[in-house]
């Protein structure tokens, strides 16, 4: 099961390339908020940035919160979304201990579902996609 | 794509906001065309600068948001300058987020009874009293501003004002997300003439993707031409500041006040030495994978024991030249220093070390002295200039507060006007000739992006008149498309007529992409209609006679011939302009 992560996110510059390619490709918008990766400075921008992105919990604390079971557990880690399911309640978002999980005005609920379509958008290959096991991957993101 | 242009208007003073729609896309486009647009509409000829109905206006492209590269805000309001109207241009965040709060532009109108701060949204317009920021610099105002406005993190742009902003200096500029800037003319005070300290952007809305797969192709196409290729190497690699050395070494550089054109201390303060000695980060204009935001540090020794802490300041070829060669400075770590120090109290920095460089002559003249000055300034004095900053973005005193309304203002006071380093405004670090001079003085934004002149003098040496001046008036249009985009003008050769008609399609304005010759035209005439109708006039405009007496890369200035380019550069701008001429 392959994972995005954010391994060189020190390298990142905050052209926010890669939020943008998210909402273009997967969820058919233009943004840099209703996206899967959201990039935010680290306080301020003279201490660069960080990007906002689903870790791949196993057992997820968004699916447990999740009423309807339209976030279902991805088998490794991570969520499985089914829009129709969701009733826009948000109880994700609060369950989210990172931030992972955003909110449109609409209701709307955005998650990565790593599926590496940002990584190549990326200029300066902050982003990796690839199947490292949990622990390897914790080292990398190091 | 709507072809209606979404305006947001705010009355300061009455505390009230409306959206105005204006079915003017196809004419004037947006950012530059859409601004001089907004000002024909919202701004009065009759009132200085500095009266509260005048419009404080920011306004993005057409293509904004949807291509690469599209990075960039044209700032417009009545210059404290020369009073007249003007354009500045700035990145940072401040694009994408007024596209994704939902608007084409903004315009600001009135004056706030306490100093204020304007935050905007796609959902909230809020005039908040910051009055307790009152002489705050623009490092304590973000600070204190991301702490008030904590809402939209990283999808928010903070533009705010120094001092200098405050106290009406003409030199002073807005400070965007720390790092970028509308640096020129005088953007700063037009902001504190509403009573505003800063405007917070909020980009929180999200827009309709363009139908189809021909904006797709398109989008990775130039995204690809963008990261792929070396077309933008020179932008992200030294950066701006690779052309310190290139200019010194073709007699380009003004240094110390612009006494000479080249020195062999340029080795200590190249391109080169910023990126190996002081380069901590890059840093990108969002929507932007280039990144060529130069980020210097240098650390200070604050006790006896290692204690030191370190500041970041960001780099670029202009602002070097201007508190580097133009004052004799030549330490990179210092030149940093002095550039804080200008970013401290909000002033431009290229204004201010090129008005510093002629003080530091005239002292050095005896034209005036260190009760005027009250630093001691001299060539290569970093402390001083450290001193002088402070002085001049607060106006510490007539001195200081007459250099801030420009050289010139100083000048009409204590003399020296023939090394006072003036092109309508402070001059910018080319020294490459005649045509050079000529077209800084009487261009637009008096800026060295107005057209190609520095660039051209460095391929043509013969001594054309018609012919360069042809150049001047061909080469406008198609920067003036590009900052209508709004695009870094950066990216002006991957963004050939060709292609912005493809992105302008896929994006959904095909009767733009039809017809952008004429629209370019339209809007060059536009912009010069509406400074003209402000009193722009080429004959105001004098080239002081230090810029005919250096060496420059094309030897010894001709003066009869610099006279007569300047001459016929005016007339065709007048006639662009001419009231009469229809602007469609």
């Amino acid at each position: 099961m392959k994972f995005l992560t954010t391994p060189r996110i020190d390298r990142c510059i905050g052209c926010h390339s890669c939020s943008l390619a998210c909402a273009r490709l997967i969820h058919r918008q233009i943004s840099w908020s209703s996206a899967g990766i959201r990039i935010h400075s680290a306080g301020g921008l003279s201490t660069g940035f960080v990007a906002l992105v689903c870790l791949g919990c196993d057992p997820a604390p968004c699916v447990a919160a999740c009423p309807t079971g339209a976030f279902s557990q991805r088998s490794g880690g991570g969520v499985v979304v089914r829009k129709k399911h969701c009733i826009r309640c948000g109880e994700c978002v609060t369950a989210c201990p990172v931030d992972a999980v955003s909110q449109d005005h609409h209701g709307e609920v955005y998650v990565c579902l790593h599926c590496g379509r940002c990584v190549d958008f990326c200029p300066h290959n902050c982003l990796e996609f690839d199947d490292l096991d949990p622990l390897t991957r914790s080292l990398h993101d190091d | 794509m709507t072809d209606c242009f979404r305006v947001l208007a705010v009355d300061l003073a009455a505390g009230k906001s409306r959206i105005e729609l204006i079915d003017e896309r196809s004419r004037v486009a947006g950012g530059s065309g859409l601004a001089a647009l907004l000002f024909s509409r919202y701004g009065y000829t009759d009132v200085a600068w500095n009266h509260p109905s005048q419009p404080f206006i920011l306004a993005v492209g057409p293509l904004t948001g949807y291509f690469p590269l599209m990075s960039k805000t044209i700032c417009a309001f009545r210059s404290p300058y020369h009073d007249q109207y003007t354009e500045s241009h700035g990145g940072g965040r401040s694009a994408l987020s007024l596209f994704f709060a939902g608007y084409d532009a903004l315009v600001v109108t009135g004056r706030a009874k306490e100093l204020s701060c304007l935050s905007i949204g796609s959902r909230h317009i809020l005039i908040e009293d910051v009055s307790f920021m009152k002489g705050y610099g623009t490092a304590m105002t973000g600070k204190l501003l991301r702490r008030m406005f904590s809402k939209s993190s990283g999808h928010r742009s903070i533009l705010r004002i120094g001092p200098a902003g405050e106290i009406g200096s003409a030199m002073a500029c807005i400070n965007i997300d720390s790092y970028r800037h509308f640096g020129r003319l005088g953007g700063g005070a037009a902001l504190g003439a509403k009573n505003l300290k800063g405007i917070i952007i909020n980009g929180d809305s999200s827009r309709r993707l363009p139908d189809g797969r021909e904006y797709r192709n398109i989008y990775d196409k130039v995204y690809q031409r963008v990261t792929s290729t070396d077309m933008m190497r020179k932008y992200y690699h030294l950066g701006t500041a690779v052309n310190l050395q290139g200019l010194n070494d073709i007699k380009a550089l003004p240094w110390r006040n612009l006494q000479t054109t080249s020195d062999p201390e340029v080795s200590k303060i190249n391109g080169d030495v910023f990126a190996d000695q002081t380069l901590l980060r890059n840093a990108a204009c969002s929507g932007c994978p280039v990144g060529c935001i130069h980020l210097g540090f240098f650390r200070d020794k604050f006790k006896e024991d290692a204690r030191y802490l370190y500041h970041q300041v960001p780099y670029d070829y202009e602002p070097i030249f201007a508190a580097g060669t133009m004052l004799g400075v030549t330490n990179c770590y210092d030149v940093l220093r002095i550039l804080e120090d200008f970013e401290r109290v909000g002033l431009d920095a290229m204004s201010a070390g090129v008005a510093l460089a002629w003080a530091t002559e005239a002292l050095e003249r005896g034209l005036i002295s260190v009760r005027e000055t009250v630093a001691s300034l001299k060539f290569g004095n970093v402390s001083a200039y450290q001193e002088a900053a402070g002085y001049l973005g607060t106006g510490y005193n007539e001195f200081y507060r007459l250099l801030g309304g420009g050289t010139l203002k100083a000048v009409s006071v204590y003399g020296g006007e023939d090394f006072a380093c003036v092109l309508g405004q402070e001059m910018a670090g080319y020294a490459t000739g005649s045509l050079y001079f000529v077209a800084q003085s009487l261009g637009f934004r008096h800026s060295h992006l107005d057209t190609g002149a520095y660039s051209y003098e460095q391929k043509h040496h013969e001594k054309d008149v018609e012919k360069a001046v042809d150049f001047l008036i061909d080469d406008e249009p198609g920067r003036v498309l590009l900052t209508s985009m709004v695009a870094c003008l950066f990216a002006r050769s991957v963004y050939d007529t060709e292609t912005l008609a493809q992105c302008l399609s896929a994006a959904g304005f095909e009767t733009l992409a039809g017809s952008l010759e004429e629209t370019a035209e339209r809007i060059r005439r536009l912009r010069w209609q509406v400074r003209i109708a402000t009193g722009f006039k080429p004959d105001d405009v004098e080239i002081p006679k230090r810029f005919y007496s250096v060496a420059t890369l094309q030897g010894p200035v001709d003066a009869p011939y610099l006279d007569r380019l300047k001459a016929e550069y005016g007339r065709r701008i007048m006639v662009l302009g001419r009231p009469d001429t229809p602007s469609d």
